[in-house]
């Protein structure tokens, strides 16, 4: 019942995606963090002391040199694409763990190529084509000791029909890649696989579950799973090349019809509908001959709905609106980015509701002034006034990054300001001998405010204030810093203002009218 | 007989079978018949805190609200008074589209808040847009002047309290709104409030408290 399997591990494929992704060298120190965490790293990182596991200011302690990249899956993903692809041209039938891991069911290879071992050097000579050097393969009994062999192999690793589990037992429980279970086995002095099979099999389902079963039967390598062989989705991206390349935005959103309805109209032929699309600009290369690459444009365009042919053109003149080619473009490519099944976006028999007519609207709205131009306000946590909220574009969902729950300890209780003066407006406050207030280095001010003189309003006379109360914020990122001191007063003509003092001088924050 | 025959004109609805909008018990009293009604505008010079005050009614009875050219507006504080953001919309710099844009969101959103900016639109636009308010049934607020409004309610003045010379905050305040319907003038004094409240006012530093 268990099954030969070919497991094929390209190490550090993380670790090589990213590097590829931002153009570094890969033999450079290189670790990608996920939570503050390191998550994979380069082998020049490891052989300074990183691992997996250890904090990003540990890493860096270890090694100074070191380059820590964000962990994207969907870069792994997509650059290992294309080694897929070469892959399964020459052995059909591979499922993808995850990037950098794929298991084949060995039978139909090893017959076609003449043996276990002959098949696992067919695979590791397609990787190496395929831009994916340093493989490694193992071939076993079930996924699970195929994968511990490709593991321990040079390149290549056969672990006998049968051998299993002679081969998995001195490795630790760790390897079964569940902490919570690997923790007790160890301390109830369980600490290899051989020491976990040896268990009697009615005991170890008694005591842990079905979970503990199939950790059980793996160990004793009778690994129960089976190799599915993924199945390639049709590629529905669409591309529209321009011969001559195309200059003005009217010229490309009118070419593009066709491409337009032809992508959407494909979609709706398998009943989907795209809810998010990604739009590629390919501009022409300033001179081809030099060698130089084109300059390409990627931007991701979220619907609330889903994409009319309409839509996608208004996406792409507003990309070309915002994207500065300075080159004809050459190319279009839409991507989509998240299809949903077409049956949850029908209108309803009566047609849609007012939120129908809504989104209409206001998408005419956008056509006629950008996407940016018609935003929704989501409340945002910060100290300052303009912090405290995000405008998100319509139709696109923008999570603040800074919880508008948290206490942000020194923002401004009572009321919020009705007017935020993004441009921060530059105000001369005077004390009453008429002198400029000022403010020392322990934020205490030279005098009282007296008289207040807005851009573009007569001085007023200040009626009451309070304040001044520090901001200090990211004072260890230099770009991000804020430093500065805050003061409410209210003016004769019945108007209130937050007045910010920073190294610059005063300028007014918001107002309160 | 002059100033009674203006009250009897303010007292009658300028037209007939208008819906009445729900709206935020601090300004009702300002109105003309003690309520917005949809398909008319009103004009809110000077405050914008007024001018969200009267959003604030229909915005939280579930209308959705447009906001056109004010990139200032401080959404925050619109959500402490009452209007529901998650059904607003904003278009801060419409620049000479806007109003274009003010009738498109007329169109389908009930109440619609304005700041045409200095040139002003033209009588003719104004009738325009007017008869687009009455054909869908929305209501215009202006924060700006605005002929042919059904009510223009200037701030005059106010006072704030909470704050003094160097202590407190900014905790609550008053308007002094003079109201102008057509040929009645009255006057109003009007309470902002919101639901946050500190019990403590924030520290001051003492030597500053000592000014």
């Amino acid at each position: 019942m268990t099954e030969r399997c070919l497991v094929l591990w390209c190490p550090d494929w993380p670790v090589r995606a990213a590097a590829e992704e931002a153009g570094i060298d890969p033999a450079v120190p290189l670790a990608l963090v996920e939570h503050g965490v390191v998550h994979a790293c380069s082998a020049a990182a490891r052989a300074m002391g990183v691992q997996r596991g250890l904090k990003v200011r540990e890493a860096q302690s270890r090694c100074a040199a070191l380059v820590v990249l964000p962990l994207l899956p969907a870069v792994d993903a997509r650059r290992f694409e294309p080694v897929l692809t070469a892959l399964e041209a020459g052995i059909p039938t591979v499922q993808v763990v995850r990037p950098g891991l794929v298991v084949i069911r060995v039978s139909g290879p090893a017959r076609f190529f003449g043996g276990e071992e002959e098949a696992a050097g067919e695979a590791l000579h397609l990787l190496a084509e395929a831009g994916a050097p340093g493989a490694r393969a193992g071939v076993a009994d079930g996924p699970f000791t195929a994968e511990q062999a490709a593991r321990a192999a040079a390149p290549i690793r056969i672990v006998p029909p049968g051998g299993s589990a002679d081969f998995l037992a001195p490795l630790p429980v760790t390897t079964l890649g569940l902490p919570a279970l690997a923790g007790l086995l160890a301390r109830l002095g369980v600490r290899t696989l051989g020491g976990l099979a040896a268990l009697p099999e009615e005991s170890v389902r008694d005591r842990f579950g079905p979970e503990g079963e199939i950790a059980h039967r793996i160990a004793a390598g009778l690994d129960p799973r089976r190799v599915t062989a993924r199945t390639v989705s049709a590629d529905r991206d669409r591309h529209q090349a321009f011969e001559p390349p195309l200059e003005r935005i009217d010229q490309i959103a009118f070419a593009l019809k066709r491409s337009a309805e032809a992508f959407v109209s494909a979609l709706s032929a398998d009943l989907l509908v795209c809810t998010a699309l990604t739009v590629e600009l390919v501009a022409d290369a300033p001179s081809s001959a030099s060698g130089q690459h084109a300059a390409r444009h990627r931007r991701t365009w979220l619907h609330p709905r889903s994409f009319t042919p309409l839509d996608v053109i208004d996406r792409v003149r507003w990309q070309l609106e915002a994207a500065g080619l300075t080159a004809p473009v050459v190319e279009v490519v839409l991507h989509p980015e998240a299809v949903d099944e077409a049956a949850h976006h029908e209108q309803g028999l009566w047609g849609g509701g007012p939120d129908e007519r809504i989104h209409h609207a206001l998408s005419r709205v956008q056509s006629l002034l950008g996407h940016e131009a018609v935003v929704t306000p989501i409340l945002a946590g910060g100290r300052l006034a303009a912090d405290r909220i995000v405008l998100a574009p319509w139709g696109e969902q923008h999570p603040p990054q800074r919880s508008a729950d948290a206490p942000w300890p020194g923002r401004l209780p009572g009321f919020s300001p009705t007017a935020v003066l993004a441009e921060r407006p530059r105000v001369v406050v005077q004390d009453p001998a008429g002198r400029d207030v000022t403010m020392d280095e322990r934020g205490a001010i030279s005098g009282p405010p007296a008289v207040l003189v807005a851009p573009g309003r007569p001085a007023t006379r200040v009626e009451a204030w309070a304040g001044p109360w520090p901001i200090e914020e990211r004072w260890w990122d230099a770009a991000a810093a804020v430093r500065l001191h805050r003061m409410q007063v209210t003016c004769g003509d019945g108007t209130a203002w937050l007045v910010a003092h920073d190294d610059t001088g005063w300028w007014a924050e918001a107002r309160y009218d | 007989m002059a100033s009674l025959q203006a009250r009897i004109a303010a007292m009658q609805a300028r037209s007939l079978g208008r819906r009445t909008l729900p709206t935020a018990s601090a300004v009702a009293p300002l109105l003309p018949g003690g309520a917005l009604r949809s398909g008319v505008a009103y004009a809110a010079p000077g405050s914008l805190a007024l001018a969200m005050l009267l959003l604030a009614g229909p915005s939280a009875a579930g209308a959705w609200c447009g906001v056109v050219g004010i990139p200032e507006f401080g959404a925050e504080a619109a959500g402490e008074l009452g209007i529901a953001l998650d059904r607003l919309v904003l278009v801060p710099d419409p620049d000479e589209h806007w109003l274009a844009v003010t009738a498109q969101l007329a169109e389908v959103l009930p109440v619609v808040l304005v700041r045409p900016p200095a040139k002003g639109a033209s009588p003719a636009e104004t009738a325009r847009l007017a008869s687009r308010l009455r054909q869908r049934d929305a209501t215009l607020l202006v924060a700006g002047s605005w002929s042919g409004a059904e009510a223009t309610l200037e701030t005059t003045g106010g006072a704030w309290s909470g704050i003094g010379a160097g202590w407190g905050y900014l905790a609550a305040r008053e308007l002094d709104v003079t109201v102008t319907a057509r040929e009645l003038r009255s006057q109003h004094r009007v309470r902002v409030e919101t639901g946050f409240h500190l019990t403590t006012a924030p520290p001051v530093p003492r030597r500053l408290a000592a000014v």
